[in-house]
C-alpha cells in the first residue's frame, strides 16, 4: 500500500506558541486513518495543514516537508485552490450553504469551471449518490439546504466535497455534532467511501476509531506520539502515553 | 495537476473584482477628502470674528450669523427638553411596562415609519399642525423635530434598557419594591448611555436639518433671548446658508456655515464613538 | 398599600400614553396629509393630476398635472441608486471582507462622517463645483440639472448602503466561508458567490433605504436641479421633484394652486410608505 501524503519533521507556531513538534507521518492511500487525542493536543491543527486551510491564519508559521502524492504543498508551483480540489473536507459542524441542495453540491464543480447542465446534474447525481443521500433528497434539490436534520446536512456537506472528485477527503469531527443513529449512517458511509477515497478523520471518540479505521495517529501536546494499524495501537500500544490515553486515565 | 493555475475565466474575475472594489473604496475616500478639504478651504477663511458676533445689517450691508447661531442652539435646547422625556418614557414603556406583544409591534413599526418619513413632509405637517395655530416661530419648528427625533432617542434609549441584567430587576422585586421604584432606581441609571448617545445623535440630525424647518420656524435674522427667541420666526444655521446661498448669492458666508457645520459633525461623531466606547467598556468590566 | 398601588396605576397609564405617542403622530400626520390633500385631487380630477405633462401653477389658466414630477423623481432615484449602489456594495465588501482592520475603522468613521453632513452643504458645493463642472464638460448651457441632482443624490446614499451591507456581510457565519474555501474557491470567489448571496437580504435593504432617502430629499436637489418644471426627457435639462415641487412654491402660494401642493406631498407620502412597506417585507423573510 503506498502513501499518498508523506510528512517529515513539520513542526507549527501560532506565533510564540509551538502548537506542533516533529511531526513524521505517511498517510496510506485508499484507507481510513483516525487521528485521535486529547483536546488541543494539535490534531485538527494539522488535518488543516494538509489542505492548508491554516494558510487563512496570520502569525502562522510552518517548518518541514508536507509532500501529497510526492510534491511539497507549499512549493510556489503548486495552486492552493487545485489542492483544495484534490483533498477535501468535512467540518465538525456541519455548513451546508444558504442555498438549494442542488446549488450546495454543484458550487465546486461549478467553481472549477463545469457549467454546462447537463455535465452539473450527472455530477451533482452521482456524489448524492455517493454519499448515500440520493434517494432521500432527489425529489427535493431545489429545497433550500437548511430545511434538513443535522446527519442529513452532514451528508449533504460529504456530497458537496465528494462532487469536486478529491483523492483525499479529510474529516474534522464530522459526527460529534450528531446524534447516534446519524453518526452510525455517517460511518457506515465512511467505510464505503474507503474503496474510492482516502479518508483521514479527527476524532474525539476511540469507539469510533476502532469501529472505523485502519490506522490510527495519537497526538498529545503537539507530538505524534505514535502510529500503526488501529488494532495494533488499540492491543498493544508501544508507548506508555498512548497505553495511558486509551484505558481513560486521562482524557 | 496541481501546477495547473487558475483558468483565464477565474484569474479574470480575480483581477476585475479587485479591481472593482479599490476603485469603489478610493472613491469613496476621495469624496470624504474632498468634500472635508474644499469646505473647510472655503469656508474658514470667511470665518472671521465678526461674521460669528454680529447679526446681518443692511446699513452697514455687513452680514453676520450670531442670530442664526443663536437660533440654532435654541432649538436644539427645545427640541432635547421635549423629546428626552418623551422619547425615553415610551422605550421605558416597551421594555419594561408593555406586555402586550402585538401593541409592542405597533408601536416600534409606527417609531421605524416615522423615521422614514422624509423631512419635508415634516415641514408641512408641522407648518399645518402648529404653524397655523403658533405663528412661524422657533417652537413650531422644535415641536416639528420632537416628532422627527422620537424614534432616535427611544431606540438608542431601548438598546440601553435592553443591557441591564434581568437579575437587577428581579433582585429590586424580591425586595418588595413596586414597578415605578424598580424603574426609577434599578433601570433607569443602567440606560443613561443610551439616553446620551441618543442625545448626541439627535443633536446632529437637528443641526442638520433644514426642510422641516422652512416653513415652521421661517427665516428671520434677528437676535433674542431664548424665550423671545422660541416665540419668534429664526432661521437656523442650515435654514440661512440655503438663504444665503440660493436667494442672495453670498457664497462666502454660505461657505462659512458650511464649514462649521462640518466641524461640528466631525466633533458629534466623534463624541459618539467616545460615549458608546466609554460604556461598552464600563459594561464589559 | 393602596396609595402606593393607586400611583403606580397612574404611572403606568402615563407611560402608556408616552408609549402610545409614536403610534398618534402616525396617524395625526397621515390624517393631516390626506385631509389636505384630497380637496386639489378632487378638483383637479386624479387622472389630469396624476398624468398631467403640464404644471404651470400661477398661469392665467393654471395646469396641475404632476408627471413631470414624478418621472423626475423616479428617474432621479433610479440614477442615485445605479450609481451608488455599485459603489457602496463593492467598498462593503471590500471593507468588510479584505480591509485591515485599521483600514476598516478609518473608512467607516469617513463614511459616518459623509452621513451627518447637512444636505444643505451637499447641495452648497453641488451648486458651485458640479454645476460648473457639468456645464464644461458636457457643454450646456447650465449645469443646473437631473444629471447634477442623481450625482448629489448617489453621494448622499451612499453612507446608508456602506454601512447596511457591511453590518450584513459582517454577520456571514464563517463557516460558509471555511467551507466554500475548502471546495478550492478562492477568497474573492468565495464573498462573491457565498458571502454575499448569505447577506442578500441585508443588502437589499440597504438598497431599499437608500431609494426612501433619495426619493424624499429636497435641499441639496432644490439647489442644483434648476427647478423648471420639465418633463425629464434629457440629463440636461432643468427639472423638479415631487420634493422641490412642494418647498419652491409653498411660500407664496395660494388657493388651489397651495391646496395642490398639499396634494403632491400626499403622493410623495404614499410612495414612500410604500417603499417601507417594501422594507419590511424584506426584512421580515430574513428572519424566516
Amino acid at each position: 500500500m503506498s502513501n499518498i501524503i508523506t510528512v517529515k519533521d513539520m513542526c507549527l507556531w501560532y506565533g510564540d506558541h509551538q502548537a506542533l513538534k516533529n511531526v513524521n507521518i505517511e498517510i496510506p492511500k485508499k484507507s481510513i486513518t483516525a487521528f485521535i487525542g486529547p483536546s488541543g493536543c494539535g490534531k485538527s491543527t494539522f488535518l488543516k495543514t494538509l489542505n492548508r486551510m491554516n494558510d487563512l491564519i496570520p502569525g502562522l508559521k510552518i517548518t518541514g516537508d508536507i509532500r501529497y502524492e510526492g510534491t511539497d504543498i507549499f512549493s510556489k508551483e503548486v495552486d492552493v485552490n487545485n489542492l483544495r480540489k484534490e483533498i477535501g473536507m468535512v467540518f465538525q459542524k456541519p455548513n451546508p450553504f444558504p442555498m438549494s441542495i442542488y446549488d450546495n453540491v454543484a458550487y465546486g464543480p461549478r467553481t472549477h469551471g463545469i457549467t454546462n447542465r447537463v455535465q452539473l446534474d450527472e455530477i451533482v447525481e452521482r456524489a448524492l449518490r455517493d454519499a448515500a443521500i440520493w434517494d432521500e433528497v432527489k425529489d427535493r434539490l431545489k429545497k433550500n439546504a437548511l430545511g434538513m436534520s443535522g446527519g442529513q446536512q452532514q451528508r449533504l456537506c460529504i456530497a458537496r466535497a465528494l462532487a469536486v472528485q478529491p483523492k483525499i477527503l479529510l474529516m474534522d469531527e464530522p459526527t460529534s455534532a450528531l446524534d447516534p443513529i446519524s453518526t452510525s449512517r455517517i460511518e457506515e458511509l465512511v467505510m464505503e467511501l474507503k474503496e474510492k477515497y482516502t479518508i483521514v478523520m479527527v476524532t474525539h471518540n476511540m469507539q469510533q476509531a476502532v469501529r472505523v479505521s485502519d490506522y490510527t495517529a495519537f497526538f498529545l501536546l503537539g507530538e505524534l506520539v505514535e502510529f500503526g494499524k488501529t488494532d495494533d495501537i488499540f492491543s498493544q500500544p508501544q508507548d506508555k502515553r498512548t497505553e495511558d490515553y486509551i484505558t481513560g486515565r486521562f482524557g | 495537476m496541481l501546477n495547473q493555475s487558475l483558468s483565464k475565466k477565474r484569474k479574470g474575475f480575480e483581477v476585475l473584482m479587485k479591481a472593482l472594489m479599490l476603485l469603489s473604496v478610493g472613491l469613496t475616500a476621495a469624496l470624504v477628502l474632498f468634500l472635508l478639504i474644499y469646505v473647510l478651504g472655503q469656508g474658514i477663511p470667511n470665518i472671521t470674528w465678526e461674521l460669528l458676533s454680529t447679526k446681518p445689517s443692511y446699513l452697514t450691508e455687513r452680514i453676520g450669523i450670531l442670530p442664526d447661531i443663536l437660533n440654532t442652539v435654541y432649538i436644539v435646547l427645545a427640541t432635547l427638553l421635549i423629546v428626552l422625556p418623551l422619547g425615553v418614557g415610551a422605550a421605558i414603556y416597551l421594555t419594561e411596562y408593555a406586555s402586550n406583544k402585538k401593541v409592542v409591534g405597533i408601536i416600534e413599526y409606527a417609531a421605524e415609519t416615522l423615521s422614514g418619513i422624509p423631512s419635508i413632509i415634516y415641514g408641512l405637517v408641522g407648518m399645518l399642525l402648529f404653524s397655523n395655530s403658533m405663528g412661524t416661530c422657533l417652537m413650531a419648528g422644535a415641536l416639528t423635530l420632537v416628532i422627527m427625533n422620537l424614534p432616535t432617542i427611544m431606540r438608542t434609549t431601548q438598546e440601553s434598557l435592553k443591557t441591564v441584567p434581568q437579575s437587577y430587576r428581579e433582585g429590586a422585586f424580591g425586595l418588595g419594591a413596586g414597578k415605578w421604584r424598580v424603574v426609577r432606581t434599578v433601570v433607569l441609571p443602567g440606560c443613561v448611555d443610551g439616553v446620551i448617545t441618543g442625545c448626541i445623535l439627535s443633536v446632529g440630525r437637528i443641526l442638520g436639518e433644514s426642510a422641516a424647518l422652512l416653513f415652521t420656524a421661517g427665516f428671520a435674522h434677528a437676535v433674542n433671548g431664548l424665550i423671545d427667541g422660541l416665540a419668534a420666526p429664526g432661521a437656523t444655521l442650515t435654514v440661512a446658508l440655503y438663504v444665503y446661498a440660493k436667494e442672495q448669492g453670498e457664497f462666502g458666508v454660505a461657505f462659512a456655515i458650511a464649514a462649521i457645520l462640518m466641524v461640528l459633525t466631525v466633533l458629534i461623531n466623534f463624541a459618539a464613538t467616545l460615549v458608546q466606547k466609554h460604556f461598552a467598556k464600563r459594561r464589559s468590566l | 398599600m393602596k396609595k402606593n398601588q393607586l400611583m403606580e396605576k397612574i404611572i403606568h397609564g402615563i407611560f402608556l400614553v408616552l408609549g402610545l405617542i409614536t403610534v398618534g403622530c402616525v396617524l395625526l400626520i397621515t390624517v393631516y396629509l390626506v385631509i389636505s390633500g384630497i380637496p386639489a385631487i378632487r378638483e383637479i380630477g386624479l387622472v389630469d393630476f396624476l398624468f398631467g405633462k403640464e404644471w404651470a401653477s400661477t398661469a392665467s389658466e393654471p395646469k396641475y398635472g404632476i408627471l413631470p414630477f414624478i418621472l423626475t423623481s423616479v428617474y432621479g432615484t433610479a440614477g442615485a441608486i445605479l450609481i451608488g449602489v455599485p459603489i457602496g456594495f463593492m467598498t462593503a465588501v471590500y471593507l468588510s471582507k479584505l480591509a485591515s482592520p485599521k483600514v476598516k475603522s478609518v473608512m467607516q468613521s469617513a463614511v459616518s462622517l459623509l452621513a451627518g453632513i447637512p444636505s444643505v452643504v451637499y447641495g452648497l458645493v453641488g451648486m458651485l463645483v458640479l454645476v460648473p463642472g457639468i456645464r464644461k464638460i458636457f457643454n450646456v448651457p447650465d449645469g443646473a440639472s437631473l444629471l447634477a441632482a442623481i450625482i448629489v443624490l448617489a453621494i448622499m446614499i451612499l453612507p446608508s448602503i456602506i454601512k447596511m451591507s457591511i453590518t450584513a456581510l459582517d454577520a456571514v457565519p464563517k463557516e460558509y466561508e471555511d467551507a466554500s474555501l475548502a471546495l478550492g474557491a478562492t477568497p474573492i470567489e468565495t464573498y462573491f458567490k457565498v458571502s454575499v448571496p448569505a447577506a442578500k437580504s441585508g443588502i437589499a435593504a440597504a438598497v431599499v433605504l437608500g431609494v426612501g432617502r433619495a426619493i424624499g430629499e429636497a435641499m441639496a436637489v432644490m439647489m442644483v436641479a434648476g427647478n423648471v418644471p420639465n418633463m425629464p426627457d434629457s440629463l440636461f435639462q432643468s427639472v423638479r421633484f415631487l420634493t422641490t415641487a412642494v418647498s419652491s412654491e409653498m411660500a407664496y402660494s395660494s388657493g388651489l394652486q397651495r391646496q395642490a401642493l398639499f396634494s403632491i406631498a400626499l403622493v410623495l407620502f404614499l410612495f414612500i410608505m410604500l417603499i417601507n412597506a417594501t422594507l419590511n417585507f424584506f426584512l421580515k423573510r430574513e428572519k424566516e
